[in-house]
């Protein structure tokens, strides 16, 4: 599983050019489901089982990333953010281009004004190859954060594990649920844009048409100093979600979600997310409404190119879902 | 061309209140699309046949509304209180002509002489008032009623290479869809959309996208271009577009990532044109309709304006141009092999 993670979280794609996960996850699933498709935004959806009941789950594949707006009069690339970024992260990173060019990115002001944070519009990405000129890169063109994969522990850190996590967790249980069978229709759903505000879901909704939908995801902890307050500890189990700022979850399907945990001894947290929503806030409002949950890897450090996960805790999604896949459903 | 769009941007349909350009666009299409049909919201659909040739339901829109005010109260002194109706800057209203209600009545938006006023503090629009010239309470009621809109007061004017005038967001993009449908067939049926209330949030576009089931999706509008000489001392910002520069391809905007293979399918037509720089600014109907039923590859086509949002924008005649002959170009170029992943 670590060499999944790896893979997918080290993979280009920044929200609406999904395309290079999208060709890393279809050679995943292509073997493991009965039908696999792309719906028009770019969603890769799998279907496994053929029951009356139809269960969407969806794991967005999309990254935070950088757009270039336009090349200032010193030749710099200046950006607009793809998704949120916090700039207190900007400063010496590196984004990639699809051609592979890669950008560092600087600030204005950086000795004299060290003590001050611009917004993003203070930052800029050096494109320069030689004393001459710029590499080829031009207004318009996505660019995405660049990190290696690294482990300390349980614990595993790189970027975009928002939520390539997500994915990994789908595809783990794709693969259990091909092999253990479901009574339901099961559509998993590798979906686009998330990151600028679930654009992808809800057409992926519109098209499933399910009965209930789980979103999967990463979610913040509450374990780090002066952070926000949240009963989400790194390590402590997959995260059920109760709600968050564009969803509430259906008491049954979150009694559900708990009573699958319980049943098979699978250590679980209640999730509260006072700043973020997911896949799941479109998803509901999709055709007349589908109920909807989720589950979440909670993660540190998220939207950073060093998020930090707990093996564990993902481990404890993927039994979880595939605990609420396996077995029959009532709502 | 120009004529049409002349008759366009002078014609007032402040959002929510756009029959009199609905009118005006009906008159110019009935000849040419087919199945003409005004939805609940007011929007104009219909459908301008194709060939055959190739089988995609394709949808074009333009937006009929317009940026505005909306008439919210009465004073006993006889001036009139407004909100916005879309996003305006009140720093650009002291002092500007408008036009109140249906009749048109004409009024200036009031501020203090300048005999009084050597503050350099914004205005604040909530104290702004609308003078329509009544004394009373009662002669200003006679006037206008609660909800008219408002429009802006200004001339449409050649100024040789350039227009000048108000509402070409979206009235340019509105007369170039027209122009499209009253030329040569199309190889697929064009399902066409002039939508209400763009200017309030992409509402008239999400239901007639829910109505009209496409494919894929183009949207003629109109942007905001800024490239005239920046002070050097200030941070080097973005020009948006330039005018002059061809129509203004959206890569990404507040409210849609255009579909990158539409975006390369435009490119390649051949047609002058240029990229909007991607800003968290700014939305277009396109941002309603990708998002419609199960989804919708989009791209948006914009004629690049300076001091849009304003009584008197200047557009460039070539640009302008050039968005439907980049459209024309595109679509007969258009397959389903543009949409193959």
């Amino acid at each position: 599983m670590e060499a999944l993670i790896k893979k997918l979280a080290e993979a280009w794609g920044p929200s609406g050019f999904e395309h290079h996960v999208r060709d890393l996850i279809r050679a995943e699933v292509q073997s493991l489901a009965d039908d696999v498709w792309i719906d028009p935004l770019g969603n890769l959806i799998c279907r496994i089982g053929q029951g009356d009941f139809r269960v969407m789950t969806a794991a967005h594949m999309d990254e935070i990333g950088v757009m270039i707006s336009h090349i200032d009069r010193q030749g710099y690339a200046r950006f607009t953010n793809i998704g949120t970024l916090f700039p207190a992260t900007l400063l010496g990173a590196r984004v990639r281009f699809e051609n592979g060019v890669i950008g560092t990115i600087g600030v204005e002001h950086q000795f004299t004004k060290r003590r001050e944070l611009p917004g993003v519009e203070g930052f800029y990405i050096d494109i320069s190859q030689d004393i001459a000129g710029n590499a080829d890169v031009h207004v318009g063109d996505p660019g995405a954060f660049v990190r290696e994969v690294m482990m300390r522990g349980e614990r595993v850190i790189g970027k975009s594990l928002d939520n390539r996590l997500g994915c990994v967790v789908q595809i783990e249980a794709m693969r259990r649920i091909a092999a253990s069978g479901t009574p339901h229709t099961v559509f998993f759903a590798f979906t686009v844009q998330e990151e600028v505000g679930s654009r992808g879901a809800k057409p992926a909704a519109y098209g499933v048409d399910p009965h209930l939908a789980i979103a999967l995801d990463t979610t913040a902890t509450g374990d780090q100093p002066h952070g926000k307050q949240m009963a989400i500890t790194l390590g402590g189990g997959a995260a059920i979600k109760a709600r968050d700022t564009g969803l509430i979850v259906p008491a049954p399907v979150k009694n559900l979600l708990i009573q699958r945990a319980e049943e098979a001894g699978i250590p679980y947290q209640i999730e509260i997310l006072e700043l973020g929503a997911t896949d799941g806030a479109t998803i509901q409002i999709a055709r007349s409404g589908v109920p909807t949950g989720g589950l979440a890897v909670p993660t540190r450090y998220v939207h950073t190119t060093s998020e930090t996960a707990d093996v564990r805790d993902i481990q404890a999604v993927i039994d979880l879902l595939t605990a609420v896949l396996s077995q029959p459903i009532t709502l | 061309m120009i004529a049409l769009l002349r008759e366009l941007s002078q014609a007032i349909g402040v959002s929510g209140d756009e029959d009199e350009v609905r009118d005006l666009i009906l008159s110019h299409i009935q000849d040419y699309v087919e199945d003409i049909h005004i939805d609940p919201m007011g929007n104009v659909l219909g459908v301008r046949r194709g060939t055959g040739a190739v089988d995609l339901r394709v949808m074009a829109a333009a937006h009929m509304d317009e940026v505005g005010l909306m008439v919210t109260g009465f004073d006993s002194d006889g001036t009139i209180r407004f909100k916005a109706v879309g996003g305006l800057d009140a720093r650009i209203l002291p002092g500007m002509r408008v036009l109140v209600g249906r009749d048109k009545t004409p009024g200036v938006v009031s501020w203090v002489p300048i005999h009084l006023n050597r503050s350099d503090d914004a205005v604040d629009i909530d104290r702004l008032r609308i003078d329509i010239g009544a004394s009373s309470r009662d002669s200003a009621q006679n006037a206008a009623d609660l909800g008219d809109r408002i429009a802006f007061d200004s001339s449409f004017v050649e100024l040789g290479p350039t227009v000048r005038g108000k509402a070409f967001d979206d009235r340019a993009g509105c007369a170039s869809l027209i122009a499209l449908v009253q030329g040569e067939r199309f190889p697929f049926d064009l399902y066409v959309a002039f939508t209400v209330q763009e200017e309030v949030g992409l509402r008239g576009a999400q239901v007639a996208a829910q109505r009209l089931q496409p494919d894929i999706a183009f949207v003629l509008e109109t942007t905001a271009c800024h490239d005239l000489p920046q002070n050097p001392d200030e941070p080097d910002q973005t020009t948006i577009t330039r005018m002059g520069g061809g129509p203004a391809i959206t890569v990404m905007d507040r409210s849609m990532i255009s579909d990158p293979r539409l975006v390369r399918h435009m490119v390649q037509v051949g047609i002058p044109c240029q990229f909007r720089s991607p800003q968290h600014a700014g939305g277009t109907d396109a941002g309603a309709i990708h998002r419609s039923n199960a989804g919708v590859p989009s791209v948006v086509v914009a004629n690049p304006c300076r001091y849009l949002h304003g009584p008197h924008s200047i557009m460039s005649i070539s640009d302008f141009e050039y968005q439907s002959q980049l459209l024309r170009a595109a679509w007969m170029a258009l397959t389903p092999s543009v949409l193959e992943r």
